[in-house]
């Protein structure tokens, strides 16, 4: 009896000394498959965020944040749904930056994050059905939905002159949810749409694809794909044949690989990607260059954003529960409050630790709107002589 | 005009590409009907085998490439298959004294030897996996195009235009020597004689002298540089990952298959049968049409498949031949 009461004495000096604790945060991020070059980048992202709030010793009474990679591989369900799996329950990480890509996300999310209450803050899963999905508060991205960036697809080509496009889409939510959204805007602003096709990744050849492509024709191929996979297989069987000699590149094609398969091959073609300008960016570049990665690699900073937002909401809540500080993403994300960009976490947690409000701005602009993802800010390059160049944002 | 359009845009999206793959479906049909006509199975290694073959050969062409060596505008992986064809033989060899030999002493039947090299299929599988890994590797080097598609609109004028890849024109014309040098060897050579005349009757092979275990070896031998050549001929062409390699296996069977199994000469018909059936139900041909028929608006593609169901076109192959015609078209022995 004298042993139970000291065990709970013990127990309850501990629980109240417990409040400093140690926070696991998941990522459940493609680091093998089809998006495998852009994932370290984004991981650095997410990392350079939790570091720096760790080391402010400003979060729920200096508490530490630790990293837990995981994973996606970006197509596998299956392991995206184990990954995300191991990490809340053997990990128990408190929220995930992840999934990568837009199906793996959908699977993830509905078969362990929702059942578990573990909340999901994509930094890079585009697809527009994310947007009406049954989240139960759980889900945010720091990237815009498909819809959107099907829209100003329309909207460049159609500056450009380019009046219709064959499109070829990777055979997955994330290519058809896009391909979609951007045939539906073309097609409403004049364009034409001579096909709209799937390709399959990891084929040898896609010849067979180009040719269907290339018998229906257009001004301009879109490649809705990946860029170590099927999309840059179709690019080049797409050259080799002759077939199309302009490319349209959406966000997972648009990256420094596709500048060293292709080189000058592919002057001429153009594409956008989610990425914001201003001085927040500017300060995330800095800070990245800074810790020895680039910051410009796709999603990066939307990475470093997802976890901030994440850090930042339990800091507002007073918790690491994610079920109680999901609550706070929204308020953390927008206004009223103080500015607070990247490298100014510690500032930010001050102010919540006092009650304040803030307004997270961070690497992306993020605006947080509808069901929890960001109006979406898109960064417009062209592709000339082998080098890729920022034309604007819009 | 419209005429020679049709025609350039025929043969840079049809025939071009389908004589390639049908060269590299023949070679490695050959290997699988030459094992089939001796050794009297169906090898499912005959995909990884070839892989193991290729992997081997990109990383010596890597070595060479690091030292130096290059073979000018030809893919110094020309000068690495001799390394590439040597290892994958004494693979074969070890995998036939550690697994098959004692199926042949047992004259097992021949499903247990199938299923004996699925299990081999997977081992090999594993293996190249361990080697080179999963991802795609590209190792062609030298001149790109024979023919490309820009020079090719400028020096004619036509508003189509035409490729063609230096791999293809290497594929066809290394096919076509391999293939001269079997037909010699299996006609003209002693050892070929003796490796026929043992695939039409074993029991009066051995009563006239003939060493079973020679002629074994010798087919394994030879099959390791079909797999090796056509594997590296496939991987210079479209590009290198193994489980393209695993993939290939249906079609390079159908051929096989179509062909009659066990008739070189089929094996050969039959790769590119395969191949154009493929390239061809999957083009569309409302281009081709258009230039041939000037104002006939047909509305639609004119494609007879989507481009997904490229490798049912084998399958429907394998079954019409299985049902109508077992034997194949060059009277093989029947499955």
């Amino acid at each position: 009896m004298k042993k139970l009461l000291l065990a709970t004495a013990a127990g309850a000096l501990l629980a109240g000394a417990a409040s400093a604790e140690e926070i696991k945060m998941g990522m459940s991020l493609g680091f093998t498959g089809p998006l495998e070059s852009m994932a370290p980048g984004m991981a650095s992202g997410a990392e350079l965020a939790m570091k720096e709030v760790s080391d402010s010793g400003l979060l729920l009474d200096g508490s530490t944040v630790v990293p837990v990679q995981g994973d996606s591989t970006c197509i596998d369900a299956a392991a995206a749904t184990a990954t995300v799996e191991r990490l809340i329950t053997a990990e128990g990480v408190k929220g995930i930056v992840g999934g990568m890509c837009s199906g793996e996300a959908i699977a993830s999310l509905q078969n362990v994050a929702v059942p578990n209450g573990v909340v999901m803050i994509s930094p890079s899963a585009t697809s527009p059905a994310l947007s009406t999905i049954e989240d139960q508060g759980l889900f945010f991205r720091t990237s815009p939905s498909d819809a959107r960036q099907g829209e100003v697809m329309a909207e460049i080509m159609m500056e450009k002159g380019i009046q219709n496009a064959a499109i070829t889409y990777t055979n997955n939510d994330y290519g058809k949810g896009l391909a979609d959204a951007f045939a539906a805007s073309f097609t409403e602003k004049g364009g034409t749409v001579t096909v709209n096709s799937a390709h399959d990744d990891g084929k040898a050849d896609y010849s067979a694809e180009v040719a269907a492509l290339a018998a229906a024709g257009g001004d301009a191929l879109v490649v809705v794909g990946y860029v170590d996979q099927g999309g840059s297989g179709v690019v080049r069987a797409a050259l080799d044949t002759g077939a199309f000699e302009t490319f349209v590149f959406p966000d997972g094609m648009v990256g420094q690989a596709l500048v060293d398969n292709f080189g000058d091959e592919i002057s001429g073609s153009f594409g956008q990607n989610p990425a914001a300008e201003g001085e927040g960016r500017e300060k995330f570049l800095a800070m990245a260059e800074e810790a020895g990665f680039d910051g410009s690699s796709a999603y990066s900073a939307e990475a470093y954003d997802a976890a901030a937002l994440m850090l930042l909401s339990m800091a507002a809540a007073k918790s690491s529960d994610p079920n109680v500080w999901k609550n706070n993403v929204m308020d953390v994300a927008n206004e009223p409050g103080e500015k607070i960009l990247p490298g100014e976490l510690a500032k930010g947690l001050e102010i919540l630790n006092g009650g304040g409000d803030i307004d997270y701005v961070g690497a992306s602009s993020i605006e947080m709107v509808g069901a929890g993802e960001t109006a979406g800010v898109y960064r417009e390059v062209s592709f000339d002589n082998g080098e890729m160049t920022v034309v604007g944002y819009r | 005009m419209d005429i020679l359009n049709a025609l350039v845009a025929f043969l840079n999206f049809v025939f071009i590409p389908a004589a390639a793959y049908g060269a590299q479906l023949a070679l490695g049909a050959l290997g699988v009907t030459l094992i089939y006509g001796i050794l009297r199975f169906s090898n499912f290694a005959h995909g990884d085998t070839m892989a193991f073959g290729t992997a081997i050969t990109i990383l010596t062409t890597w070595g060479m490439q690091s030292l130096g060596i290059s073979l000018g505008p030809l893919p110094t992986a020309l000068l690495a298959l001799p390394v590439g064809i040597a290892a994958t033989a004494l693979l074969v060899l070890g995998t036939d004294r550690a697994v098959y030999r004692f199926y042949r002493v047992q004259k097992a039947a021949p499903i247990i030897f199938v299923m004996a090299s699925v299990g081999v299929m997977f081992v090999m599988n594993g293996l190249t996996r361990l080697v080179i890994g999963v991802d795609e590797q590209r190792f062609d080097d030298g001149a790109r195009f024979i023919i490309a598609v820009r020079d090719f609109r400028e020096w004619s004028g036509l508003a189509e235009g035409l490729a063609l890849r230096s791999t293809q024109a290497l594929t066809v014309v290394v096919t076509a020597i391999v293939c001269a040098a079997l037909f010699w060897f299996l006609n003209r050579t002693k050892a070929g004689k003796a490796m026929r005349a043992y695939s039409d009757n074993e029991d009066l092979a051995l009563l006239s002298g003939i060493d079973p275990e020679r002629v074994v070896r010798l087919t394994w031998i030879i099959a390791a540089a079909l797999m090796t050549i056509a594997g590296v001929l496939y991987g210079l062409d479209k590009s290198f990952r193994p489980f393209n390699y695993f993939q290939i296996l249906l079609p390079i069977f159908a051929a096989a298959i179509v062909g009659g199994l066990g008739s070189p000469v089929g094996a050969i018909a039959g790769g590119f049968l395969v191949a154009f059936s493929e390239v061809a139900v999957t083009y569309p041909w409302v281009k081709v049409a258009g230039y041939l028929f000037p104002g006939w608006e047909p509305g639609g593609l004119l494609q007879l498949l989507g481009t997904e169901y490229k490798f049912a076109v084998s399958f429907v192959i394998l079954i019409v031949v299985l049902l109508f015609r077992p034997t194949g078209l060059f009277r093989g022995k029947s499955v």
